[in-house]
């Protein structure tokens, strides 16, 4: 897992492979599924579509895909226009949730599946196999049948099956769904891998921020068949557009209160208990009511007694409720303005003052990390 | 068993015998549960039939009425006239036989096999002399025929209690008067042609109910529960109406002036009435009609456990429509194929009424000869006989479709 | 005989049959067996309803469809419920050698000299006389046929024609179509070559053939316009034309005659109530009211003068009708049915 998310690459992202414009879709002529989406997809990009069920996100994968017609809208490949492709033509490869590995072949059956239908002589079609199979560490499992083979090993399967007839684009609808927790991290990794060493486009549809933000070039997040924003993963996560993308990736303390004045980069705001404090605002005006969301790691802990003249900290008063040790970071319950169910996030290591349940403490957070939105 | 493999070895006879009676707890409690069906079976289904089928391999007519003939029988060599003691027995066995009214039983049973023996033997019975010398001169005065070696080895064919007559004449063959196992007269031979048609028609019906249903289940196992429940109805609607019913109503649509060519003849498109009824058309149209369910269910069952993204993810493969269904599609429904076909095929070789009413006299099958002998002319060694065949046919069939398809691979409805 | 219903019908009667034959069989009622359909609908009114009138005896009808064996099963198999049964001439001669039948006593059933001279054997007592007879439909066919040589020219007359499955009356027929004299057909048929001609000339007509089993049929197939001619027993298409406004038409040149009888079942419990049913069945006054039901010929010799002269010349004993008949003669077909029968199903199922 990466540390520090990359900067994105803005020359390798230059080139457009694929653009959906003015996209709609809806099954039943009343509701939108997706309303008016407008996608770049760069050539050799980790794009992932990220939201929670019933976004848009895999409609629009399988408006990609061609198992999907747009009800309105265009989408082009490689300068194509994909209206009338139907997908056996669009050369584009999907790995789906739960791999569809045709069960009456064998492991080198699967994969040899697309080259045989495209009339790929046998003898590189035997070539190709092994060297997929090799691709994705499976050598020697070629005459197994998918059954027989583990829930990573039939994923690592689909992938290879997908890639051996070199697509411009591989869509990946949760691919890694199915897999337990270890295995997918090791998944996640291993296509990441492929995807760097092959320069291949990859589409990844997930639900799962986690997945998103560690595998991604950009992100862009779903919601209500609406992209929300279109970001790479630290801007996603730092500098979330609105409420609901802020909420939906990683972890925040919601404080409601009122906007009671702006000035340049900070806004004054007045918690529903009557605590004012420092925040940034987003998208509020002064007068507004508002959402202010923190994120648990940005809150540190202050002795009551140990002053601080930093004039854009804010400094409240807390009391811890509960303390769960976690190794790399200890998590606590406090009280905070009114709530009783703020989270904060502690750094191993650092022990001053050790948190015990009871303990009245200081919570000491930068204004510039109080985002203050519309709420949703 | 996870416990075990903990216990010290020295533990372990214990641990057997421990296993071994809670195994056999059990199976006594698995016994008791199948034991009233396996009775229920044996009672009205295995021991009944099995006492049919028998009958097609047991002889028993001749010796019960003319013990004392077969038995001086046994002995003849065949090559001349049995000896006096013969002639004498069959006298004797003959008075006997007349007055307690069972000849008719063995000179059915020998009429079978040599036209006419039926008048011999009552002709002779009615005109035996009360007293006489030479059994042999009496018999052969009676009639000539009592002085031919085949009309003898006629009686030693049918001596029992077991014999092959009505097993042999199933396949149209024979034994002369030597024993030698000869082809029957082409006038009379029958059953291998009707075996034949019987497999042949199966086969076609098996074939239309295939090319026809399989289409159906795909639609019924796509199509969202609801849709798929309603057509599922009308899939079922046959079973729901008797099999006289539904034959009867296709006399009503496919005769001369029946519905289909009125309507034909109404606008135009023929001039005279096709001959639709009473003829092989006519048993496929109804014969598929009536066993279409029987290869829809097993089909739909299995298309159903097939993901549709199957599809989805050999088309996004590159494979057209067509390739779709011929290589990812079709072979994961062999399963539901075999099923349907063995069920359509076996059932089908069984029909017996519905060619019997639409049907035209060349499209007879096996089951209408079997009924024949046994309701009409109540031979019932002769009925024996070829359901003895249509069985070995089926089970053959059946074996060798294992061989090909596997059992474990038959999913039926 | 006929009165044969449709295999519809039969197959559910058959069941009901079956239901009945499982009940308990002592102490049983009087049961009369016959053909089922118009006929027996005619019986009942001319002889079961005023037997059981004039008696206060009790009569339980059933219905069969032909078969000495069946008749054999059941004096074999011990649990014989059937009583009187009306039975064709093959089973009386069969069943009579082979004892199933009482013996008839003369006296006790009226006296042999009131019935005519085919009507009297030791086992049975003829009731009625009745005839296969080719018949088409008039509305539909003009210039009919005349003979069964004419039922064999589907050049004038084309359209599928319909017999009687079996061998027994299609050899007849075919002899006669042939150019054989009634007198000679049996002659001829009691040789091989005879035999020979006779499926021969079947061969002719063989695709233009279908079969009939019940003879609830023939009038069937006539008035669905299935075949243009049929071999029929007359009282189901006289039955037809009256009951259904049919216009189907005999022709009585050599027709096939034959006689069905009542017989007793050897040790049944009710013998002196079946001697008397069929007593009251052979009394003339009660034989003339069939063929108005139904028009066949009946057996008692009075019982002609009786019957209206406008349908006389309907029957199959009206004096121009028998002169040109055949009759059946039982005696060949026990010697040769088994044969025939296999041999006959051999040519129709090639």
């Amino acid at each position: 897992m990466r540390m520090t998310p990359p900067e994105p690459d803005m020359s390798k992202l230059r080139h457009v492979l694929a653009q959906l414009r003015g996209v709609r879709k809806t099954y039943d002529g009343e509701t939108l599924v997706v309303k008016d989406l407008d996608l770049d997809i760069f050539d050799g990009e980790f794009l992932t579509l990220l939201g929670p069920s019933g976004s848009g996100k895999t409609t629009t994968l399988m408006m990609l895909a061609g198992f999907e017609t747009p009800t309105a809208g265009q989408i082009m490949l490689a300068g194509r226009d994909l209206a009338r492709v139907p997908p056996h033509r669009r050369d584009i490869g999907v790995v789906f949730q739960n791999y569809a590995l045709f069960p009456h072949m064998t492991v080198a059956e699967n994969i040899a599946f697309p080259l045989s239908v495209r009339g790929v002589p046998r003898s590189d079609i035997a070539v190709r196999v092994a060297r997929a199979l090799d691709t994705v560490r499976l050598s020697g499992f070629g005459e197994r049948r998918p059954a027989q083979l583990s829930g990573g090993q039939q994923q690592r399967v689909a992938l290879a099956r997908a890639l051996v007839f070199e697509p411009k684009l591989v869509l990946m609808d949760e691919p890694l769904g199915a897999l337990d927790k270890q295995l997918r991290e090791e998944m996640q990794l291993e296509i990441r891998r492929l995807h760097e060493r092959l320069g291949i486009t990859i589409v990844y549809v997930t639900h799962d921020q986690a997945e998103a933000l560690t595998m991604s070039d950009r992100i862009a997040v779903f919601h209500r068949g609406v992209i929300q924003q279109i970001d790479t993963p630290a801007a996603v996560y730092e500098q979330p557009r609105n409420a609901f993308v802020a909420s939906f990736i990683g972890e925040s303390n919601r404080l409601a209160g009122v906007v009671e004045a702006i000035d340049g980069a900070h806004c004054r705001v007045r918690l529903d208990d009557g605590t004012p404090i420092l925040a940034r605002p987003i998208d509020v005006g002064t007068g507004d009511a508002t959402s202010v969301l923190l994120r648990p790691e940005r809150i540190t802990l202050a002795d009551p007694s140990d002053p601080d003249g930093s004039s854009a900290r804010n400094r409240l008063a807390a009391e811890i409720r509960e303390v769960i040790y976690l190794g790399d970071h200890t998590r606590l319950r406090v009280s905070l303005a009114g709530r009783h169910d703020c989270a904060i996030k502690l750094p191993a290591g650092r022990r001053n003052p050790v948190p015990l349940p009871g303990m009245r403490v200081e919570a000491v957070f930068e204004a510039a990390d109080c985002l203050a939105f519309r709420p949703e | 068993m996870i416990q075990a493999a903990t216990v010290e070895t020295t533990e372990i006879p214990a641990l057997k015998r421990l296993l071994r009676r809670s195994q056999r707890r059990q199976q006594v409690t698995a016994i008791a549960l199948v034991a009233p069906l396996l009775v229920f079976l044996l009672l009205t289904y295995i021991g009944p039939i099995g006492a049919l089928l028998s009958r097609g391999i047991l002889d028993p007519e001749v010796p019960s009425v003319l013990p004392r003939t077969t038995a001086a029988l046994a002995t003849w060599d065949g090559r001349e006239l049995p000896p006096e003691v013969a002639f004498a027995a069959l006298v004797a066995d003959m008075r006997e036989a007349r007055s307690a009214g069972t000849l008719a039983a063995a000179a059915t049973r020998l009429n079978y096999d040599i036209n006419g023996f039926r008048s011999l033997m009552f002709s002779t019975a009615r005109r035996l002399p009360a007293e006489i010398d030479s059994a042999r001169d009496t018999l052969i005065g009676i009639d000539p025929k009592w002085g031919e070696r085949e009309t003898w080895a006629a009686i030693r064919r049918a001596s029992g209690p077991v014999g092959d007559f009505y097993l042999l004449a199933a396949l149209d063959l024979r034994r002369d008067a030597d024993g030698n196992i000869v082809a029957a007269p082409e006038d009379q031979a029958i059953f291998i042609d009707v075996i034949a048609r019987t497999f042949l028609i199966s086969g076609v019906v098996t074939a239309l109910c295939l090319v026809l249903g399989y289409p159906v289940a795909y639609v019924l196992a796509t199509l969202p529960a609801r849709s798929a429940g309603l057509l599922m109805i009308f899939v079922l609607l046959p079973f729901w109406t008797s099999l006289l019913v539904r034959t009867a109503a296709w006399v009503v649509v496919l005769q001369r002036e029946g519905i289909v060519n009125s309507l034909l003849l109404g606008i135009g498109i023929i001039e005279q009435p096709l001959e639709m009824i009473f003829n092989r058309f006519a048993v496929y149209v109804a014969m598929t009609h009536i066993l279409l369910p029987f290869m829809i269910l097993p089909l739909y069952s299995v298309m159903k456990g097939i993901p549709a993204v199957h599809l989805r993810a050999a088309a996004s493969l590159g494979a057209p429509p067509f390739t779709v269904f011929r290589r990812v599609y079709l072979p994961q429904t062999l399963p539901g194929i075999g099923a349907g076909c063995l069920l359509v095929f076996i059932q089908a070789l069984g029909y017996y009424i519905t060619p019997a009413l639409v049907g035209g006299a060349e499209d007879q099958m096996i089951s209408y000869l079997i009924a024949f002998y046994a309701s009409r002319t109540i031979n019932w060694g002769m009925a024996a006989a070829l359901s003895i065949l249509l069985l070995a046919a089926t089970l053959v069939l059946c074996a060798v479709y294992g061989r090909l398809v596997g059992f474990g691979r038959v999913r039926p409805g | 005989m006929n009165g044969r219903k449709t295999i519809l019908a039969g197959i559910a009667a058959g069941a009901l049959v079956t239901v009945a034959v499982a009940g308990p069989a002592a102490a049983r009622d009087l049961t009369v067996v016959s053909w089922g359909g118009a006929y027996q609908d005619a019986q009942r009114e001319v002889y079961f309803k005023p037997f059981v009138e004039a008696t206060k005896i009790k009569l339980l009808e059933e219905s069969w469809d032909g078969g000495v064996g069946v008749l054999r099963a059941k004096i074999q198999g011990g649990n014989n419920n059937w009583d009187v049964v009306q039975v064709e001439s093959e089973e009386l001669v069969l069943g009579c050698e082979e004892g199933l039948y009482e013996k008839i006593d003369w006296e006790k059933v009226g006296g042999k000299d009131k019935l005519m001279d085919d009507a009297v054997h030791e086992c049975g007592v003829g009731t009625i006389v009745y005839n296969f007879i080719l018949s088409y439909d008039a509305d539909r066919i003009k210039d009919g046929p005349k003979s069964w040589a004419d039922f064999w020219n589907v050049q004038k007359w084309p359209g599928k024609r319909a017999l009687r499955k079996g061998p027994k009356t299609n050899l007849e027929i075919a002899l006669m179509a042939d150019g054989v004299p009634p007198a000679e057909v049996y002659k001829t048929l009691a040789t091989e070559a005879g035999i020979e001609r006779a499926f021969r000339k079947l061969d002719e007509l063989k695709p233009h053939l279908i079969w009939w089993e019940k003879g609830s049929q023939p009038p069937q197939l006539l008035a669905a316009g299935e075949v243009a001619m049929t071999s029929a027993y007359n009282g189901r298409i006289a039955a037809a034309n009256q009951n259904d406004k049919k216009n189907f038409r005999i022709v009585w040149q050599n027709s096939l005659y034959t006689v069905d009888y009542w017989v007793i079942m050897k040790g049944t419990p009710n013998k002196a109530q079946a001697e008397q049913f069929i007593h009251f069945a052979s009394l003339p006054e009660n034989q003339a009211k069939l063929p108005a039901k139904i028009p066949y010929g009946v057996t008692a010799k009075a019982a002609t003068a009786m019957i209206d002269p406008k349908i006389l010349p309907e029957l199959p004993t009206a004096p121009e009708n028998i002169a040109t008949a055949l009759y059946i003669n039982e005696p060949f077909w026990v010697e040769n049915l088994d044969r025939l029968n296999q041999r006959f199903n051999a040519w129709v199922a090639r």
